[in-house]
């Protein structure tokens, strides 16, 4: 195997992260579930560790110095999030529990609002739960239709497909940005110049785009935008909906409570502005400040430099994984993220992912929350998904573990 | 301990699986699926005379989830209601660990106790006998009517 000159040193990035670390709860674990969850760098850990500690306080509420405090930090997050991602201003970034709340926070608030019967929805057969199921309730609640722009046997989204899919009627566009399953990298910016041109908004799933390669709202020009903190090196329980100005300027509140409004009559309420209209109750506020040092964690590295190091390391696994007799391997070979979802002979996906674990390899296997593409794709699958603390010795590490798992299984 | 999980009898319950299939009416038909994970196991069980007289399976998953049901049929055909019902919690605390496994004791479904040291595996092992479980309190109800 000729050596490629990889661009970042993994190891030295490893040693950012506790649970790399030698300790006596933890395995050497090699660690290639990073879809589900990413782990968190010290900075991150330190940093929701800090605000518990020294500046807890509710915000936007207490009369007092520290409660000041926590809402700068709090606000300070939501700053961080909308130059991250090219916001406009801060006041398009809605905290959420994670990117399933974000898209059913626009659903239920612009779909109940705004989609009336014989609306049309777009929906594309590679999608998470999270951005279907949403769809699939409102269209049924408000008598829409919900419309399945199908991949192709590779597993990528074709533009034609979308134009002969799209008319008068349609309202929304939902896409994900990377494939949870696939790996497919989605030409978003496209997608929502061709929904404009319909009349339709866009809504992108950038929970397995966000960590690993650059995301600009103004660039893609999408309406909304969601993503999870704990997919990006940050916390659970924290994630963003970005959406225009405008459009949250339309919408009515998702729920309602504390912090979301102006003044509250018997005979008349008036909403908050955005954000605050869309954040009822106390928010997770060391979630949020986790998420900062989370996306300092990114920039530290550089979104490029991880895009480019991830893409090779996302090539060499191609090219390695190739070698393993039986393995069938799903998904485009170009234009394509560090997530591989494979079958091995007529070995189950939970069979190869015990065998990987008895070898300190974790990876996923099952459906991955998303049935309709699983059964396209003719079941289960196993999926290993790189981050930016995997390496080549990582990949080495996982295919010898799959002949290993040949071999348990009585193949030659 | 990989080699107690896939010891020689499961995987040859999984690649010669026996009593696959479906059952001729009268029957009681019951469904088990694992949501977390896509396996499923479809039990049909016929009882005459307070026996389990012929059981049959379908399904699809893991080769632990398939073998299990295999090993099911060939142990509770025969079986009165009652027997049945004592050999699914003898399986059950096989499985979980809380007691120890003896193939001269428990014959072929010793090899299921090698799930108990992959606890995420366990569900894979029980659910073919949680599923019949349920069958033989279908088959209770019917006998009551």
């Amino acid at each position: 195997m000729a050596t490629m000159p990889f661009i970042l040193n993994a190891e030295e990035i490893r040693k950012q992260f506790p649970f790399f670390q030698p300790h006596p709860e933890m395995r050497n674990l090699i660690y290639l579930d990073n879809a589900a969850t990413t782990q968190k760098p010290y900075a991150v850990i330190e940093a929701v560790s800090h605000f518990w500690a020294y500046h807890n306080a509710n915000v936007h509420r207490g009369g007092h110095g520290v409660g000041a405090r926590a809402s700068e930090l709090y606000e300070a997050a939501r700053e961080r999030v909308a130059r991250f991602i090219n916001a406009r201003e801060s006041a398009e970034v809605i905290f959420t529990r994670g990117t399933t709340e974000s898209i059913n926070l626009v659903a239920f608030s612009w779909g109940e609002t705004f989609i009336q019967p014989g609306d049309e929805i777009i929906v594309t057969e590679l999608e998470h739960h999270a951005n279907l199921l949403p769809w699939m309730r409102l269209a049924e609640r408000r008598g829409a239709r919900l419309r399945v722009w199908p991949i192709t046997d590779e597993g990528t989204l074709e533009l034609e497909t979308l134009r002969a899919l799209l008319n008068e009627r349609t309202r929304l566009v939902a896409v994900s940005h990377i494939s949870n399953v696939l790996g497919v990298i989605t030409p978003v910016a496209e997608i929502c110049r061709l929904a404009h041109a319909a009349g339709a908004l866009c809504l992108v799933d950038a929970a397995q785009s966000v960590a690993h390669i650059p995301v600009d709202v103004q660039a893609i020009d999408c309406d909304f935008l969601a993503f999870s903190g704990h997919k990006a090196y940050g916390p659970t329980g924290i994630g963003v909906l970005y959406a225009k100005r405008a459009l949250l300027e339309q919408m009515p509140p998702y729920q309602v409570g504390g912090g979301m409004v102006q003044t509250v009559r018997w005979d008349r309420i008036r909403w908050a502005e955005p954000p605050a209209k869309f954040e009822a109750g106390t928010p997770p506020i060391g979630e949020a400040i986790g998420l900062h040092a989370a996306l300092d964690f990114i920039d530290s590295i550089g979104r490029e430099a991880i895009a480019t190091y991830e893409h090779q390391l996302t090539e060499y696994a191609l090219e390695r994984l190739q070698e393993v007799p039986g393995l069938r391997l799903f998904g485009p070979r170009t234009h394509r993220a560090g997530i591989f979802a494979f079958t091995l002979e007529d070995i189950h996906p939970h069979d190869i992912a015990t065998v990987l674990d008895s070898r300190d390899i974790a990876i996923r296997a099952g459906q991955h929350c998303a049935h309709p593409l699983s059964e396209r794709l003719g079941g289960p699958t196993a999926r290993a998904s790189l981050a930016i603390y995997n390496d080549a010795a990582h990949i080495d590490a996982l295919v010898d573990a799959l002949h290993h798992t040949r071999k348990v299984f009585g193949y030659a | 301990m990989l080699e107690e999980l896939y010891q020689e009898i499961i995987l040859d319950h999984y690649r010669h699986p026996r009593g696959r299939g479906e059952l001729e009416p009268p029957k009681i038909t019951q469904e088990g699926f694992n949501p977390s994970c896509g396996d499923e196991v479809i039990l049909d069980v016929r009882v005459e005379n307070g026996r389990v007289s012929d059981v049959r399976f379908r399904g699809r998953g893991c080769s632990i989830s398939q073998a299990s049901a295999s090993m099911l049929v060939e142990a509770v055909k025969g079986k009165s209601l009652e027997e049945a019902r004592q050999l699914i919690q003898q399986v059950l605390a096989l499985v979980k660990g809380e007691i120890e496994a003896d193939f001269e004791q428990h014959g072929e479904l010793a090899a299921l106790a090698g799930v108990r040291n992959f606890p995420v595996r366990v569900k894979c092992a029980t659910l073919a006998w949680h599923t019949l479980e349920e069958a033989l309190k279908q088959a209770e109800e019917v006998a009551a009517k």
